[in-house]
């Protein structure tokens, strides 16, 4: 063995295991909407996942440019868009409504753009918890702008400057809620999705994702102490959304995106480990993992996303939602209104039937869970695994081994076993094509040692290493 | 020497790259359109025959039983690799201008966007369906674009975009483009694209899917 393999080694072995050993959530029954172990409450008073569900309301610019002389065209549409939904929370008896101000790359390239929407923003929820008694916060996720270098320098690129900038001048500014949808290892992902390559993936999510996730939850996490703010979480959109829209166009097997979004629980994780408290983000869809393990609250996306892009999981994705969000939608007119007034509607009536059900007691929840779950359980293997009794299945596999590696595999693994159960009952049903990815994938999975440094070294001949810098992840 | 022809489109058809790839697993040791490429080659099967009624014809069935969704991309991709490892042998034909590929096609994601998922796929299915292209990969001037037709004047341009605040420097791209080269024909795709929208920025085709832009590839290239 050479020396600089030695190293590496030693290097790996630093890695901290996995912090969780056991499920916050044990019981399915309890892993239940509105309701976490570990609730959040908001400057304003929102009490997530403290028995309610509040409507989280994801926007984004119609088609424009963002320049110097657009610039007070996007303040207006963020103006208009909070304007326009907060309204409508007021007549619809809302309880409380989050904003997440998703950014732009221009808006985080000069942070001093998105600074001020979270100010504009901010200042019409103040005005309306002071007149309105409404309570809202806003979710301040930048976006990562560390992925338009290739290969991305995830350590020591220029651009990870403005982003923090960003964080920590809108976390002032109002945007209470720290988030992001981080990139790190999407590098190698991105090709893997499209071959169907699940070792490349639990690589890229399991020893890249999980290394830059550290490193950059350190620091949100501190910006977020350091001026009381909420650090959120960080969710597998790049990954786990990307792979399920792929499966919806027929490109990828939606087992395989099945897995994908279980592998990606090992990378999410790591915010909480850092210290985020929730709530967790949407798009990734692994936040009821999140949820049974940590038991912090989260935020999950269904039917009311279809503005952004197609899914199976319209209803179960409810069934643990303590945030019911709707992805992002353009603000353009509708019949009805702006799109964001409508959707904030849409979500306002969903989370109203399951704070009714909250309300009413126990048995109405769950028989309210229970339609949500059934009405998609069997309809698509993504759907299968998000069922409550699969969740605590899965998150107990993704916690029983020593290293991130070992328990993204033994997720998916586990995933595979639920889905060929559910096929053998008969009540899912996959074309020979789906099904004929099972015994590839499953072979592939078992080859993947528990030791990350023996995954390391038997990966890293097989990957293109000029697409991404081992040392940007501390390797 | 058709027999050679067939087994170069069965290769590239199955994803087989040369007798070393594992993959398809029925073909394990025979050899792959690699080596048949250059046998083929070596016994004076003629280059532009490897091409159109071999590797051409094998990626247009492949395509077909993508769009029919009887196969994932995978295994397109993998039939991409195979039609790759005969085209290294044919760039010396291509090069001296014995073999002549349907045209070229410059590509990219417009500046600002990052997203390429959509426009790799394009690259590849139309790579295979015979033309040069050209990939200039994510967040690409309008200069970038001008800098490649300079090269490839009679090349077509695709810009692909997925973001509302991205998909309008496509129509910048294109004045770009078309203020020194009147001419060029420009496609647009990606998610918040539509027809009328591509009419509105003086696109020649706006393509749905890459077998639609395909098709109208084919038919200018006529």
């Amino acid at each position: 063995m050479n020396k600089s393999l030695i190293l590496l080694k030693i290097l790996i072995t630093l890695i901290v295991d996995m912090k969780y050993k056991n499920l916050v959530i044990t019981n399915p029954s309890e892993l239940i909407f509105g309701q976490a172990p570990h609730p959040v409450e908001t400057r304003r008073g929102l009490k997530i996942g403290g028995g309610q569900v509040y409507a989280e309301l994801n926007f984004t610019l119609p088609m424009m440019s963002i320049n110097n002389d657009t610039l007070p065209d996007v303040y207006r549409h963020y103006r208009e868009i909070a304007e326009g939904a907060l309204t409508r929370a007021v007549e619809l008896n809302s309880q409380g409504v989050v904003l997440e101000l998703e950014t732009l790359l221009e808006m985080t390239k000069t942070p001093q753009i998105g600074i001020e929407i979270v100010k504009i923003m901010n200042g019409i929820c103040e005005d309306f918890y002071q007149k309105h008694g409404l309570k809202s916060e806003i979710r301040l996720t930048p976006n990562d702008l560390r992925e338009f270098e290739r290969p991305a320098k995830q350590r020591t690129s220029a651009l990870l400057d403005p982003m923090l900038e960003l964080f920590e001048k809108g976390a002032l500014a109002g945007g209470d809620l720290l988030s992001i949808e981080s990139t790190g290892g999407k590098e190698v992902s991105d090709e893997a999705l499209l071959m169907c390559d699940i070792k490349t993936i639990v690589f890229a999510l399991s020893v890249l994702g999980v290394r830059d996730m550290r490193f950059l939850w350190k620091k949100i996490k501190a910006v977020a102490d350091k001026n009381g703010k909420i650090a959120g979480g960080d969710t597998a959109c790049g990954f786990a959304n990307t792979a399920m829209v792929l499966a919806e166009q027929k490109c990828i097997p939606r087992v395989f995106a099945a897995l994908v979004r279980v592998i990606s629980v090992v990378r999410s994780i790591v915010a909480i480990e850092e210290g985020a408290t929730g709530p967790h983000k949407d798009c990734g869809y692994e936040g009821v993992f999140i949820k049974a393990i940590t038991g912090i609250p989260i935020s999950m996306e269904g039917k009311t996303a279809a503005c952004a892009h197609l899914s199976p999981l319209g209803n179960i994705a409810a069934a643990a939602a303590d945030l019911w969000s709707n992805e992002s939608v353009q603000n353009i007119k509708l019949l009805a209104g702006m799109a964001p007034t409508v959707y904030l509607e849409q979500l306002e009536y969903d989370v109203r039937l399951m704070n009714e059900a909250l309300k009413a007691g126990k048995l109405e929840t769950r028989i309210l869970q229970k339609l949500l779950v059934d009405s998609d359980i069997y309809t698509d293997p993504q759907a299968l695994i998000l069922a409550p009794e699969n969740v605590i299945r899965i998150s107990n596999a993704l916690i029983k081994g020593d290293t991130y590696v070992a328990n993204a595999r033994n997720g998916a693994l586990e995933a595979i076993d639920i889905i060929e159960e559910a096929l053998q009952s008969g009540k899912l049903k996959l074309s020979d094509l789906e099904t004929g990815y099972l015994p590839v994938l499953r072979d592939d999975l078992n080859s993947i040692p528990d030791k990350e440094s023996d995954f390391i070294e038997t990966m890293l001949p097989m990957l293109d290493q000029s697409k991404f810098i081992l040392s940007e992840y501390g390797l | 020497m058709s027999n050679l022809i067939e087994e170069i489109a069965l290769c590239v058809e199955s994803g087989k790259v040369n007798a070393a790839s594992p993959y398809p697993p029925n073909m394990k040791g025979q050899p792959g359109s690699d080596e048949l490429t250059k046998q083929a080659l070596e016994e004076g099967v003629s280059p532009d025959d490897i091409l159109n009624k071999s590797l051409v014809v094998a990626m247009n069935k492949v395509g077909q039983q993508y769009s029919e969704n009887k196969i994932f991309v995978p295994q397109m991709l993998l039939a991409a690799k195979a039609m790759a490892a005969s085209m290294q042998h044919l760039k010396p034909f291509f090069q001296s201008g014995e073999v002549k590929r349907k045209g070229t096609f410059i590509m990219g994601t417009v500046f600002g966007d990052l997203h390429d998922i959509g426009k790799n796929l394009c690259c590849m299915m139309i790579e295979g369906a015979g033309w040069e292209v050209i990939d200039l990969g994510v967040d690409v001037q309008a200069e970038k674009f001008i800098n490649e037709l300079n090269k490839h004047p009679n090349a077509v341009v695709g810009l692909s975009a997925l973001l509302t605040t991205t998909m309008v420097n496509m129509g910048v791209i294109i004045s770009s483009i078309r203020e020194k080269y009147p001419k060029a024909k420009v496609a647009v795709g990606g998610a918040p694209v539509n027809l009328d929208f591509a009419k509105q920025i003086n696109a020649d085709q706006y393509g749905k899917n890459p077998q639609e832009l395909i098709g109208w590839l084919d038919k200018i290239a006529v």
